[in-house]
């Protein structure tokens, strides 16, 4: 066994320097790097390539690093809920290159799995096929697009052990799985951080080879967008 | 003309027993409440989840458990999770049978444009360019015209495109129309008490009538 533990976010994340390309876990805010997200913040690390499905909240998630102006690109496929990621991007401040949703759970997939291209018939004839190469299967067009890598992913799993084998609770699964595959480093923050043998091998949603650093986090807010109760 | 609701209740027809099917945000989420509950239906949230439940009472919200459009859910019987890579897969691969959504506009020969507004509204594409795509079958909630009566049923859409001719069907506040092979939108029914003259001219893109034109009938 690895041991990949190591004390804190703070030190998971000592060797992120400025302009580095993130990957950061998470939908909206559900399965986000919180710990992760607030050691950054704290250390002041700029000229960030963020990419991450979304952008988090004026106050939350990502939206702490922009608020900072920490972040220099976001590659996302979703980007509102965030006024000041939309002031920053309408005033040239934020490079911002928006994906389809599937093309960029997809291209970070091919990341971490050796695959540089692959063709998707998502974005056919729209903006995003500008200046892409295009190829007809059984008659269909289909547009190629690149892997995505990053110097650093940064992930948030429900459980994980000390030989950094990871599992997702409900739908804060997401993007997590995928980013931890892709990252030169991959950093995984959890809930709860067990011993290696504590979990059930045949429940491992990320096995350890992917993880090079892993830390329990500490007080998860877990915040909500949108509380929906039965009427 | 129809209400979001009633839009929803119409829509909801359309939904057949044994079905997969992908609700959009907005009017489309609302037809999940007008499905029989005798009626077996899974719904897909494409941030990782088949089997959408209801929303939960406030003992049951649970933060990691999200539709996507970030509202708390629960799961159904039979529900399971996985990766957003795999619920597109899913998509891409035309496994949903089902997909609805909104629109800003749609043309004539079934393209779409939902996802932004040049200098007003750069939110993102989100899921909606995999799914327009790939669907077998998409249905489109909308509204007919603009706030100030400019027709979004077009020849050509405006507005940047989110996928090309991958329309099937548009329920609208005014009628039920087939979006045909061919080009044009066929008139299929009409909403109480609104005339085809009404729609015609509501209707900038080609509008087939053929025949008497029913009434939708809500139970």
């Amino acid at each position: 066994m690895i041991n990949k533990v190591v004390a804190s976010a703070y030190e998971a994340i000592a060797n992120i320097s400025n302009g580095a390309v993130l990957m950061v876990g998470g939908f909206g805010l559900c399965g986000i790097p919180e710990n992760c997200i607030a050691a950054l913040l704290q250390k002041g690390i700029g000229e960030l390539t963020c990419i991450s499905n979304n952008a988090g909240i004026d106050d939350f998630g990502l939206g702490l690093l922009l608020q900072t102006k920490q972040i220099k690109k976001m590659i996302s496929s979703y980007v509102g809920e965030n006024e000041e990621f939309e002031r920053q991007m309408l005033s040239g401040e934020l490079q911002v290159e928006l994906v389809p949703q599937g093309t960029l759970a997809e291209r970070i997939r091919a990341g971490g799995a050796g695959i540089p291209a692959f063709f998707t018939p998502a974005g056919v004839g729209t903006e995003v096929a500008e200046g892409k190469e295009t190829r007809t299967f059984d008659g269909k067009v289909y547009l190629m697009e690149s892997w995505l890598k990053a110097d650093f992913a940064l992930v948030k799993a429900w459980k994980g052990d000390t030989a950094g084998n990871l599992i997702y609770k409900g739908t804060a699964r997401n993007f997590n799985p995928m980013m931890a595959t892709a990252g030169n480093i991959t950093i995984a923050e959890v809930e709860h951080l067990v011993p290696a043998g504590t979990l059930d091998p045949n429940q491992i949603h990320t096995s350890g080879i992917y993880v090079h650093h892993i830390f329990e986090g500490k007080n998860y807010e877990k915040r909500i967008e949108n509380r929906t109760i039965k009427s | 003309m129809l209400t979001k609701y009633q839009i929803a209740q119409r829509i909801a027809k359309e939904v057949q027993d044994g079905f997969y099917v992908n609700l959009g945000i907005g009017i489309p989420t609302l037809v999940a409440n007008y499905i029989p509950e005798t009626m077996n239906v899974v719904l897909q949230s494409e941030n990782g989840l088949l089997g959408m439940g209801a929303f939960p009472n406030e003992a049951e919200v649970d933060a990691d458990l999200i539709n996507a459009g970030k509202q708390t859910i629960t799961m159904q019987v039979g529900a399971s999770l996985f990766n957003s890579a795999d619920s597109f897969a899913m998509i891409r691969s035309g496994k949903i049978n089902l997909t609805i959504l909104g629109a800003m506009e749609v043309s004539e020969n079934g393209d779409i444009a939902n996802w932004k507004v040049p200098g007003k509204m750069v939110k993102g594409m989100g899921g909606a360019m995999d799914l327009v795509a790939s669907a077998k079958n998409i249905i489109v909630a909308m509204q007919h015209c603009s706030k100030d009566g400019k027709s979004k049923l077009l020849k050509k859409c405006t507005l940047p495109l989110t996928g090309l001719g991958c329309v099937k069907k548009i329920v609208s506040d005014l009628a039920v129309l087939a979006v045909l092979p061919t080009g044009g939108f066929q008139l299929l029914e009409r909403a109480p008490n609104v005339g085809t003259d009404f729609i015609l001219n509501a209707t900038e893109g080609k509008l087939i009538i053929e025949g008497e034109i029913p009434e939708m009938q809500f139970d």
